[in-house]
């Protein structure tokens, strides 16, 4: 008998097949809510930055975070970077990035979340080896809480997605927030459609 | 109504005087209080020490002193907590039901059953932090618990808030375990007595002169505590202040 | 910065021996009597309990997530193969390798062969509980695959050689300056350079190359996803998402019970973890791996490993709800004032109380007892899991079983007679401390004394309640009657 066959034989044996029915979750919306409001504040909460449209040229303050910066990886036509990618490109050549500017597939207002999926990265460490991370994201596209954001199509399209909150993270020395552990030191949203 | 008074074991040995205002001001409401002879303990020892073999004459014991009352009651979270929810080393039959459906801790007793309005003969004129007893507050829910979203209440407080004079101080971790936890205490020496330390400096920095609690255990613990630490607070159980014999 | 923490020598942990019970209390002793480091980690392990409940207290539906969070995991429990099995359809579908290991010895031996299979001799790593359970490792490095940790907190155990002491910060109960040794002894640091940024950002240069240069990268698992066959992982440094994404061979270690049946579910539970666990409303990379990246490889090895037994025991059976979030460690007064390391297991504080005797009831028959049953754990636990019920049934279990230490046995098998009998006990108390006659004369030197070595011992009355109610209730007389 396989392990497979015994794992599951002895599941069989021991599961009692008469619990409860699965429970149906509700979405908990809450419709006095500004979801644009929420996004910016838990945004700020979870360590990102917030980049303001400008009036003259909404890129203006991308463009000002960058310009000084050698190398930049741009995955969206607004902006135009110094570093292309293809498909063929290894994952582990991004790493000399400094900055990477990618669109997101939605926001969450709960927890201040952009959706990075393989096909916003193209290459998904473009998301962490960079050392800051600059994000489009349409306020459109911005959900709720967590409840719509796992209702969203893309989980069922892709092989690679993750929700940033924030940028990479560690409080693990004495409970000191560090922000820049092993990914990306910042990142920047710009709520542009 | 007649009611079966427990005096738990340590209690019995220890802080008569608890027991001996329990009695008094059960009586106070016209309660007719009777105290069995033969009661010793409610079991809890052996219980949590995992022995429900070398628990069960015990609990045999206490169920064939108190299944005649119409309540039980005692002056112990902890032990009511034992009846109500551990006393499984025995067959469950329904002289034992009664009895477990049946007991009722003091502050439970006063506050849920004889909805006591007033102690017009107590006065309290102190500082007090409440400490509640794990099992009281948790297992028996005298009040609501930090660990959950729910809103405040608060048995003891509400009895306490009838007494002239008195005034509430907050401890910075109110429901945290003071280390007392029966043969934890000495089991479990090290830790227990560290626990016991940090609640005792809490409720000194809390500005309380007085700490309140349902539980004498976990107040003997406490007091051993302070004592050693040269901090000089002072314990009294809830009924030797409601009955007005602490003032 | 306080002098005397930074000055302190760092506590270890409880002395392994073989299987011979793990001493918890000595080690705990240890701790405390490290007054700053143990001050420290209860403050900070305190500080995250109180983080916790802001963001309940932020949440208006936080009782009914928690109440779901428990039915889906009781169902899923309750159906744990279907769900295995649909899981293992949408995985291979999507293009994932899938591999059962029904122990921790079977589960290493798969994730060797596989390196070995690909020529990869050198692994990073992100967090995985399960493979400190199965202690992968050491497996690894024994046949010769180098392994790099990649979780801050993990990579400073991994260089100490020291188990993480915690599920979520493994190195809480280390000081910077501690770190700082570790750094200068093993990644060429700054000597006497103990600013926390700098250390950080240490490891994060020297770490980088592994990472670059890995042939193969792992992850844990957080959740499995039925419907999907997805995999969930969850950090807040982005190193799993490194770990998998970078090299071109990512495999997944994720214990059998981590299933959860359909996307809507996965909501219910990140929505508590982080909350749960750090106190932050999300760990801030939540990563989806449904299938290999473009030219890369993925497999998911899902481990048994005593997990289908415990099903079998209804009194256990909700252990395996456990998400691994570590709040229950962080609200347990035992544990923050013992350190994590004390418990000489792989889950320590009251999930490692009822988890850690179902390995080993001898090795960890001890375990639960380090605890008052206060029950603040169960109550903080997003899943609901019965914690001090369970470490209640422990004792029981460990009774049964012949596992009691001779000092408990034989206390309580006097006290049940004692209290059995209300003629000898009465006797007894009004003996005063003749009571402890009836114990053999090391159990009361050694444990009843115990009371007063840093308490004072309470003053006894001189009558009892019992004599005095006699007196003035019933005449003088009653006993008889």
């Amino acid at each position: 008998m396989s392990s497979r066959e015994e794992i599951l034989n002895r599941i069989r044996q021991h599961q009692t097949n008469i619990s409860t029915s699965l429970p149906k979750v509700p979405n908990f919306f809450d419709k006095s809510v500004d979801i644009i409001d929420a996004f910016k504040k838990s945004l700020l909460i979870m360590g990102g930055t917030l980049l303001l449209v400008g009036d003259a040229d909404p890129l203006q303050a991308l463009k000002e975070k960058i310009k000084n910066a050698n190398v930049i990886c741009s995955m969206v036509p607004e902006i135009k970077g110094n570093r292309e990618l293809n498909e063929q490109n290894l994952p582990k050549e991004l790493d000399d990035i400094d900055y990477a500017i990618v669109r997101a597939s939605f926001g969450v207002a709960e927890t201040g979340s952009i959706c990075l999926t393989e096909k916003n990265l193209m290459i998904n460490t473009l998301g962490y080896l960079p050392q800051h991370l600059i994000v489009l994201l349409d306020p459109a596209k911005i959900v709720y809480n967590l409840h719509d954001a796992y209702a969203q199509p893309e989980w069922y399209s892709v092989n690679y997605a993750s929700l940033h909150s924030g940028p990479s993270a560690t409080a693990d020395i004495e409970g000191v927030l560090i922000r820049g552990a092993q990914g990306v030191r910042s990142l920047s949203v710009l709520l542009i459609s | 109504m007649e009611v079966g008074l427990f005096i738990p074991c340590y209690m019995d040995a220890m802080e008569p005087e608890v027991g001996i205002s329990t009695l008094k001001l059960l009586e106070r409401f016209n309660v007719k209080v009777v105290y069995p002879f033969d009661q010793t303990c409610c079991g809890q020892p052996m219980t949590n020490t995992g022995c429900e073999k070398e628990a069960s004459a015990t609990e045999a014991l206490f169920v064939k002193n108190f299944a005649k009352f119409d309540y039980i009651v005692m002056p112990s979270g902890s032990c009511t907590n034992q009846v109500r929810h551990n006393m499984n080393a025995i067959e469950q039959t329904d002289e034992v039901t009664h009895v477990r459906t049946h007991s009722y801790d003091l502050v439970e007793f006063l506050h849920d059953i004889l909805k006591v309005e007033a102690f017009p003969w107590a006065n309290f004129p102190h500082k007090v932090a409440i400490h509640y007893n794990c099992n009281a507050l948790r297992g028996l829910r005298h009040a609501s618990m930090s660990e959950r979203r729910e809103a405040f209440f608060s048995k003891p407080k509400n009895l306490l808030e009838k007494i002239k004079g008195i005034e509430f101080v907050e401890l910075q971790r109110p429901d945290e375990c003071c280390g007392f936890g029966g043969t934890f205490s000495v089991f479990e020496e090290g830790v227990s007595a560290k626990m016991g330390r940090d609640k005792v400096l809490d409720q000194r920095n809390s500005g309380a002169e007085f700490v309140i609690s349902a539980d004498s255990s976990c107040l003997m613990h406490q007091k051993g505590c302070a004592q050693r630490m040269g901090i000089p607070l002072r314990y009294a159980h809830i009924a030797q202040v409601l009955n007005g014999d602490i003032r | 910065m306080n002098h005397l923490l930074q000055e302190e020598e760092q506590p270890r942990g409880a002395k392994i021996r073989g299987r011979h019970p793990v001493d918890q209390l000595e080690a705990a002793n240890r701790f405390i009597a490290a007054t700053a480091h143990e001050m420290m980690h209860d403050n900070r392990l305190w500080d995250l309990r109180k983080k916790r409940d802001a963001q309940m207290h932020a949440i208006p539906e936080w009782e009914e997530l928690r109440q779901l969070a428990s039915d889906i995991k009781s169902h899923t429990l309750d159906h744990l193969a279907d769900y295995l099995e649909e899981f293992e359809h949408n995985a291979k579908k999507n293009g994932i390798h899938v591999h059962w290991a029904k122990d921790a010895q079977e589960s290493n031996q798969i994730i060797g062969d596989i390196l070995k299979a690909h020529q990869a001799k050198s692994l990073i790593k992100s967090k995985s509980m399960l493979g400190e359970e199965c202690g992968l490792r050491p497996y690894l490095q024994k046949e010769g695959i180098a392994v790099v940790e990649t979780d801050l907190g993990e990579r400073i155990q991994q260089l100490d050689d020291e188990d993480p002491s915690h599920v979520v910060v493994p190195a809480v109960h280390k000081t910077r300056t501690d770190v700082s040794k570790v750094f200068v002894k093993t990644l060429n640091a700054q000597p006497g350079n103990n600013d926390v940024h700098y250390l950080a950002e240490w490891q994060r240069e020297t770490t980088r190359p592994y990472i670059l240069s890995a042939d193969a990268g792992m992850t844990g698992g957080n959740f499995l996803v039925a419907e999907t066959g997805a995999v969930v992982v969850c950090t807040n440094e982005g190193n799993a998402d490194l770990s998998a994404n970078t090299p071109s061979l990512h495999i997944v270690t994720v214990g059998i019970e981590k299933i959860i049946p359909k996307m809507e579910h996965l909501a219910v539970f990140i929505r508590l973890l982080s909350r749960s666990a750090l106190g932050s409303p999300i760990t801030q990379y939540t990563s989806y791996f449904r299938g290999p990246r473009r030219g890369g490889e993925m497999h998911v090895v899902l481990v048994d490993n005593g997990r289908s037994t415990r099903l079998g025991k209804p009194n256990f059976k909700p252990g395996l709800k456990c998400i691994r979030c570590g709040a229950c460690m962080n609200t347990c007064p035992v544990f923050r004032r013992s350190g994590g390391l004390s418990y000489g297991s792989v889950y320590a504080g009251p999930i490692g109380l009822i988890l850690s005797p179902g390995y080993d009831p001898h090795k960890y028959r001890n375990l639960p007892f380090a605890s008052t049953l206060n029950g603040s754990c169960a109550n903080v636990c997003p899943v609901k899991i019965n914690l001090h019920e369970q470490i209640l049934a422990w004792r029981g279990e460990l009774a049964k079983q012949g596992e009691l230490s001779l000092s408990k046995k034989v206390i309580m098998k006097a006290l049940g007679k004692l209290y059995a009998n209300p003629k000898a006990y009465r006797q007894a108390i009004q003996m005063g401390d003749k009571i402890l006659q009836y114990l053999p004369h090391f159990v009361v030197y050694n444990r009843l004394n115990a009371w007063g070595r840093q308490r004072d011992l309470p003053e006894a009355p001189k009558k009892t309640f019992h004599s005095w109610y006699k007196k003035h209730y019933m005449n003088g007389k009653g006993d008889e009657a």
